[in-house]
């Protein structure tokens, strides 16, 4: 049985940005969206645990818990912009928003 | 107290006078309702003013004052007394001033108070720099001391004849106003001391004459004949205008002095007519126009609308006498110009007998009065022409006298007659109104020449001068002559027509015919008294028997025309047989004119009617005024006007509307072109540059979805590439 390396780590985080990544480009609906930002930050989370836990020091880890509700309050706020949006929009396509075009 | 330094103040009396009245006189003299005030021999005048009341002047005061009664307030006696006392200062005034001057070695006084219109420099037809410039001041010397006494003095007695004739009349305060300051503005001319300032008092006299003349402003005949006189007399000042300004250019100044030592400089344009003369013949339109002679008196006759004391004081004694007043103060300019002195003298010369002419066969006593002014005018004109100036303003003086008596009688005849003028309603009036009667007999036996009264003398040194002076001529002095005999038979005529024979008076009007108040009188008397002696100051030199102070009127006037030349053609060839001869002959010639007078009008007054059925067109020729009136209506009135009126019209329709719609069409014209270029060539540079923007943004605007994806998908192409270039380095 291998261990797991810190590679495994940074193998499985790199494969969670570019998920998150691809959703964030090619889905439609601004939930899923927002769903795969939480991918790309969870992403990092696991770099910072792995880095930490591979130069035994305890920073990287606090730096996570910090994202982490970082990651809950852009969830909210996003959340909350997309109600608003959808009561005047009536939809949640980030496609049909085009609002950002002169 | 030196009267002379303050002669300034001579003129002010009156004005102040005339401003008292005219800003204040509406609260001195309530006036009564219209209906009530109506003035003898005036149509009912309803003043503008006429139903003002004062503050407390009840309408039941009125009812105390009816038509018919004298009614004066303490206030209109204090009119009264302003206006005739303010005229009167200034001639006690004037006979100080004269007085001094009299005194004085060289007879010239002059006062220059300051600069009325400030100096600006031009320059000259002969090339020098002068300065334009008038002031305000005065010029006392034998000439205008002459005329200042004849203002003051007359016109103070026809004041005080006014507050007699004037009692019934509405707007009293505004005659009385009016009256002051035509003495006012008639001192300003004959003091002032340019010719500037001499027609400011020119205008002003003007200004009042048609206020005057105008007086019954609701007649709309009043009001015609005081635009006529207004008319005409601008005509006559743009001459005297045009005059003045030549004078600035060739002599560089107006004041009088001054104007008579340039003139020092320049030779007597014996031939052609030089720029002296066109000078003189410019000022002599000037007076032409002033002093009624032809070819611009028909005003004076229509002047007769106003009340009678005006046409005494204006149209006889003194405003009309302003033109030979002028002449004779540029009588050093006319000196120089033989050829308009002739002009003068035959313009007078034909205005006197024409005038004369027509006032043989008028019915309207101050018509024929009115024409016989003129014929006067005419004499002194002759006088003036022939060069015998001090003649010209003698029988302005003795004129003045004897004239204004005639109007005053005149006017206290229509005062009698309840307003009637037409003398053929008249006669027999001698023994109803004796001092009338016995007044106008020694005005009209003056006026006609016979010898001992003032008429005499200074007519008869007319004619006189017309024979013997160098410019005089024969000719001048048989239509001078001639005029005498129509003098004289007009006259009597008119006394004849009014004073005796049957009485023609209308029955209603008989039972009012009263003798004047004494206001009225008394200046009658006066005047009479001085048209009996004023003749004595210059008593032809004939006439040895008598000393030199009958002949004190032309050495007094002699400084005021001293001239070589005038002074060397004493008449030396004309023996003293010739001029007793001519006198003789003057005088036969108005006892003739009397004598026929009375044959015609009194003995056998069917031989007028005759004569008149006998040369019918002769008569209506001269009745109707040789149709003068009838020529400048159809030359200037019609001609001019409505001939003026259809080219004015045809310039108008072709030339003014042509440059308007020219000038319409230019705008249209560039407003194309100015469109044109609006729309292609700035506004296609704007297109332009807006067009060549758009294109190149267009691969940008392409990259500018507003979808969100687009731009996070070109952030991760972005991330990549940087991070694609971090690891290939």
């Amino acid at each position: 049985m291998y261990p797991v390396t810190t590679v495994h780590y940074l193998a499985l985080s790199a494969a969670l940005l570019l998920i998150g990544t691809v959703g964030v480009l090619t889905r439609r609906s601004i939930v899923i969206i927002l769903m795969s930002i939480e991918l790309i930050l969870n992403a990092v989370n696991i770099n910072l645990v792995a880095f930490s836990r591979q130069a035994h020091a305890v920073h990287g880890q606090i730096f996570a818990i910090f994202v982490i509700v970082d990651a809950v309050a852009e969830a909210a706020v996003g959340l909350g912009i997309l109600i608003a949006l959808f009561r005047n929009k009536e939809t949640v396509l980030a496609d049909e928003i085009d609002l950002l075009k002169w | 107290m030196n009267f002379l330094d303050q002669i300034w103040l001579i003129p002010l009396f009156p004005l102040f006078g005339a401003a008292l009245m005219l800003l204040l006189g509406k609260k001195l003299d309530p006036q009564p309702p219209s209906d009530v005030a109506i003035a003898p021999g005036v149509e009912p005048v309803s003043d503008e003013h006429g139903n003002h009341h004062a503050p407390g002047h009840s309408p039941d005061q009125d009812r105390d004052h009816p038509h018919g009664h004298h009614h004066s307030s303490p206030l209109k006696t204090l009119i009264s007394i302003i206006c005739p006392g303010m005229v009167l200062l200034s001639f006690l005034f004037s006979v100080g001033a004269v007085w001094q001057l009299s005194q004085q070695t060289n007879r010239v006084h002059q006062i220059i108070q300051f600069t009325w219109i400030a100096g600006m420099p031009f320059h000259m037809a002969n090339g020098h720099m002068a300065i334009f410039q008038a002031d305000w001041g005065f010029l006392l010397d034998p000439l205008s001391s002459v005329m200042i006494l004849v203002v003051t003095g007359i016109g103070f007695l026809i004041h005080v004849y006014s507050i007699g004739y004037m009692a019934h009349d509405n707007g009293y305060y505004r005659f009385f106003g009016y009256m002051n300051l035509f003495v006012f503005f008639m001192l300003m001319l004959v003091l002032a001391n340019n010719y500037v300032l001499l027609f400011v008092g020119w205008e002003g006299v003007g200004l009042c004459s048609y206020l005057l003349i105008g007086f019954y402003f609701h007649k709309k005949s009043a009001a015609d004949a005081g635009k006529k006189a207004f008319v005409m007399n601008r005509v006559g000042d743009a001459g005297f205008i045009l005059g003045m300004l030549l004078m600035f250019s060739v002599l560089g100044t107006t004041r009088f002095l001054d104007v008579k030592s340039a003139l020092a400089h320049f030779g007597p344009e014996t031939t052609g007519f030089g720029v002296l003369s066109v000078m003189a013949v410019l000022l002599f339109f000037g007076a032409t126009g002033k002093s009624a002679q032809f070819p611009l008196y028909v005003w004076l006759p229509d002047a007769m609308e106003g009340p009678t004391p005006v046409s005494a004081l204006i149209h006889a004694a003194t405003m009309v006498t302003a033109g030979v007043y002028m002449v004779a103060r540029s009588a050093a300019l006319f000196q120089l110009t033989p050829s308009t002195s002739t002009v003068v003298a035959s313009i007078g010369a034909f205005t006197a007998i024409l005038a004369a002419s027509i006032a043989l066969v008028q019915n309207d006593i101050k018509r024929v009065l009115a024409y016989s002014t003129v014929s006067q005018l005419g004499y002194m004109f002759l006088a003036l022409g022939v060069g015998a100036y001090w003649v010209a303003i003698f029988h302005l003086f003795t004129h003045a006298f004897f004239k204004a008596l005639l109007f005053l009688c005149s006017g206290s005849v229509i005062h009698a007659m309840s307003g009637e003028q037409d003398m053929r309603r008249m006669g027999g009036l001698k023994n109803k109104i004796p001092i009338t009667h016995w007044t106008m007999f020694i005005a009209s036996v003056a006026i006609s020449g016979i010898p001992g009264l003032a008429g005499f003398f200074s007519k008869d040194e007319i004619l006189w001068q017309a024979y013997s002076s160098p410019q005089g001529s024969q000719i001048l002095w048989f239509v001078g002559l001639a005029t005498a005999g129509l003098t004289a038979f007009y006259m009597w005529r008119l006394m004849n027509m009014t004073f005796y024979g049957k009485s023609h008076v209308a029955p209603e009007v008989a039972k009012h015919i009263h003798e004047s108040p004494a206001t009225m009188t008394v200046p009658l008397v006066l005047l009479a008294a001085g048209s009996v002696f004023v003749g004595w100051l210059g008593t032809p030199k004939v006439w040895t028997l008598f000393g030199d102070s009958f002949h004190g009127f032309e050495r007094w006037l002699a400084p005021a025309f001293a001239s070589a030349a005038v002074e060397a053609a004493e008449h030396g060839e004309h023996s003293a047989s010739t001029e007793w001869i001519l006198m003789g002959l003057s005088v036969a010639v108005a006892i003739i004119g009397i004598t026929i007078a009375r044959y015609f009008y009194n003995n056998k007054p069917q031989i007028p009617d005759t004569i008149e059925k006998a040369v019918k067109p002769l008569h209506s020729l001269l009745y109707n005024k040789w149709y003068v009136d009838e020529i400048y209506d159809f030359l200037f009135v019609d001609g001019l006007c409505k001939g003026g009126g259809l080219a004015l019209g045809a310039f108008d329709r072709n030339v003014v509307d042509g440059g308007v719609n020219g000038a319409g069409w230019l705008t249209r014209f560039t407003a194309k072109l100015s469109m044109w270029w609006d729309t292609w060539i700035v506004d296609g540079a704007v297109r332009f540059t807006s067009f060549c923007v758009k294109m190149l943004s267009y691969p940008v605007c392409i990259l500018e979805t507003g979808r969100l994806q687009t731009y996070a998908f070109f952030v991760v192409v972005g991330v990549l590439a940087m991070f694609g270039y971090y690891v290939v380095r």
